[in-house]
């Protein structure tokens, strides 16, 4: 039987980028900004024979959660990877300024939401897209410190990695469902640089135990834990807005002795299991086949909130 | 060039920066007007680890509590962030932006920071360290990249003489000090016969408070477009809230 939860919104990791904004935002409120009809497209893909989009895969805008206004932001990950890129970070950027300039002004939003379905910088483009990542880096930082909350939205097929995985960190809130990932160097590229016996890309399992939106939470790399389906994502961007840490020092340094004490709990763990059992978990060998609902069960029990991000 | 050498060019009048764990060094040291900065750094092309992220991280929050708005300056040799299962599985992810926060909060807490990179950078390292200084400079030397060309070329399938072909016509996906300066990444090189001391001093007097990188990746060519794409987005933001 199908779970009635799915019957009744479409799966996150399915959607495309738009689809996954007109679920989250409240009915008929999106407004886009620099729109595929505006065919503001990347200048670099000519010179390696790849068709650009009108979008360059990346679609920002205004809109409403709850009735309250939000900007938001969008990857397309079936779009070369929901890369940035020159014209894809440029959107992200100028959005992201924008908030920060409209902060606290009738114009200004509650909180920016961050689509995120990358597999980082585009290497096509690989200066302007490292650019990109730190000047996307910079700017949200900047939204954060004028007080407004960034909430990252993690469960689409890409990802969230290479630059993508450093962005997602440093939003105030990280939301991921089973199938979102988030790491920096991917399982191929490990495998690539440094043999099968470091990391073996092709064993799906263990790249979700060590990347997948489960140990992730577990670990306090993600804050919220949502079922893969869009209504889900959408009440957790709405209930996490309100809750989310300052960009302050007290918050940098609470962040500091929360990453310390990972590294001395769980430095010499060879995979996520041991991290589990050591954490206190009675049955860590059964967290990636447990249901949502008793994954959802398991993480109320266990606290492990931090405000430290 | 060794880090001692470049502390020594770097600072005449002086300096106790000394070499904390993980290849990473740290201490006062003093301008020739008498001025004192703090230096923090990673050296020997060490891979970004999670230790290392902390290290830094842990230090300049230390400096930033302190009150005192010192000017901090970033020496890095780095190498890209370390590939391995354990980091990423300890979520390596969050000790880089950890990092780039702490380098980011210390620029809005008043501290002026300048990243000297001397050695080499790469990828999520290269975020986490050089590029999130308000200013980056490099020196004769530098070798800062996104992927080295032979990745690229796998990563994208596309062959590396074609790659290396390109690379002549294009500064935006190649490796080196000049492709990224080109896109506004790196404010100045300077060269082996410059006076190192006057530079820094120079370089810190000023203004950063705002990315302009984008402006003079658009100034220098290597980056035509997202400055002008980037202000057509906010332009259009005020306009989409009414």
């Amino acid at each position: 039987m199908i779970p009635e939860e799915i019957v009744r919104s479409p799966s996150w990791y399915e959607s495309s980028a738009r689809n996954r904004i007109a679920g989250v935002l409240d009915a008929d409120t999106f407004h886009e900004i620099l729109g595929p009809a505006e065919r503001v497209m990347s200048p670099h893909l000519e010179l390696f024979d790849l068709p650009p989009a009108f979008d360059d895969g990346v679609i920002v805008g205004r809109g409403q959660l709850d009735g309250k206004p939000v900007a938001i932001i969008a990857q397309e990950g079936q779009f070369m990877g929901g890369t940035f890129a020159e014209v894809s970070g440029a959107k992200i950027v100028g959005l992201l300024r924008a908030v920060t300039a409209a902060a606290g002004t009738p114009d200004g939003v509650s909180a920016v939401l961050l689509l995120l379905d990358t597999g980082g910088v585009r290497l096509q483009e690989a200066n302007a897209g490292e650019l990109a990542v730190s000047e996307t880096v910079r700017a949200l930082l900047g939204v954060r410190a004028a007080g407004i909350p960034v909430v990252a939205l993690v469960g689409g097929r890409a990802g969230a990695f290479g630059g993508g995985g450093i962005v997602t960190a440093c939003c105030s809130h990280v939301v991921i469902s089973e199938q979102g990932r988030i790491s920096v160097t991917g399982p191929e590229v490990i495998e690539t640089n440094k043999g099968a016996e470091e990391f073996d890309s092709r064993d799906r399992a263990l790249v979700w135990r060590v990347t997948g939106g489960r140990s992730r939470v577990l670990l306090g790399g993600a804050d919220s834990y949502v079922k893969g389906d869009v209504a889900s994502f959408r009440a957790a961007a709405a209930r996490s807005r309100n809750a989310a840490p300052p960009f302050t020092l007290e918050t940098m340094a609470a962040e500091q002795e929360r990453l310390e004490k990972r590294l001395s709990s769980y430095g010499d763990c060879r995979d996520t299991p041991e991290i589990w059992a050591r954490a206190g978990l009675a049955d860590p060998a059964s967290v990636p086949d447990i249901d949502d609902d008793a994954f959802l069960a398991l993480l109320s029990e266990r606290e492990i909130k931090h405000d430290a991000r | 060039m060794t880090p001692v050498e470049l502390l020594t060019r770097l600072f005449p009048s002086g300096h106790e920066v000394v070499a904390g764990p993980f290849n990473t060094l740290a201490g006062r040291a003093i301008l020739t007007d008498g001025a004192a900065v703090e230096v923090v750094g990673v050296t020997d092309g060490a891979p970004l680890s999670p230790e290392i992220a902390t290290e830094l991280a842990g230090r300049i929050i230390r400096i930033v509590q302190d009150g005192k708005k010192t000017p901090i300056v970033l020496l890095i040799d780095t190498a890209s962030q370390r590939m391995t299962r354990r980091d990423e599985m300890l979520g390596l992810n969050e000790y880089l932006a950890h990092l780039a926060k702490v380098v980011t909060l210390a620029g809005l807490s008043g501290h002026r920071t300048v990243a000297v990179l001397y050695g080499a950078a790469a990828a999520g390292a290269f975020i986490a360290t050089a590029l999130a200084a308000q200013t980056l400079i490099t020196i004769d030397g530098a070798h800062p990249s996104v992927m080295d060309l032979p990745s690229i070329a796998r990563v994208t399938k596309l062959p590396l003489q074609l790659l290396e072909k390109k690379a002549e016509t294009t500064p935006i996906f190649a490796p080196g000090v000049t492709p990224l300066a080109a896109t506004g990444a790196v404010l100045e090189n300077w060269s082996e016969a410059d006076n190192f001391s006057n530079r820094l001093e120079t370089a810190l007097t000023l203004e950063a408070s705002s990315d302009t990188r984008d402006t003079l990746g658009e100034e220098r060519g290597g980056r035509k477009v997202a400055y002008s794409v980037a202000l057509r987005v906010a332009a259009e933001f005020e306009k989409a809230a009414r």
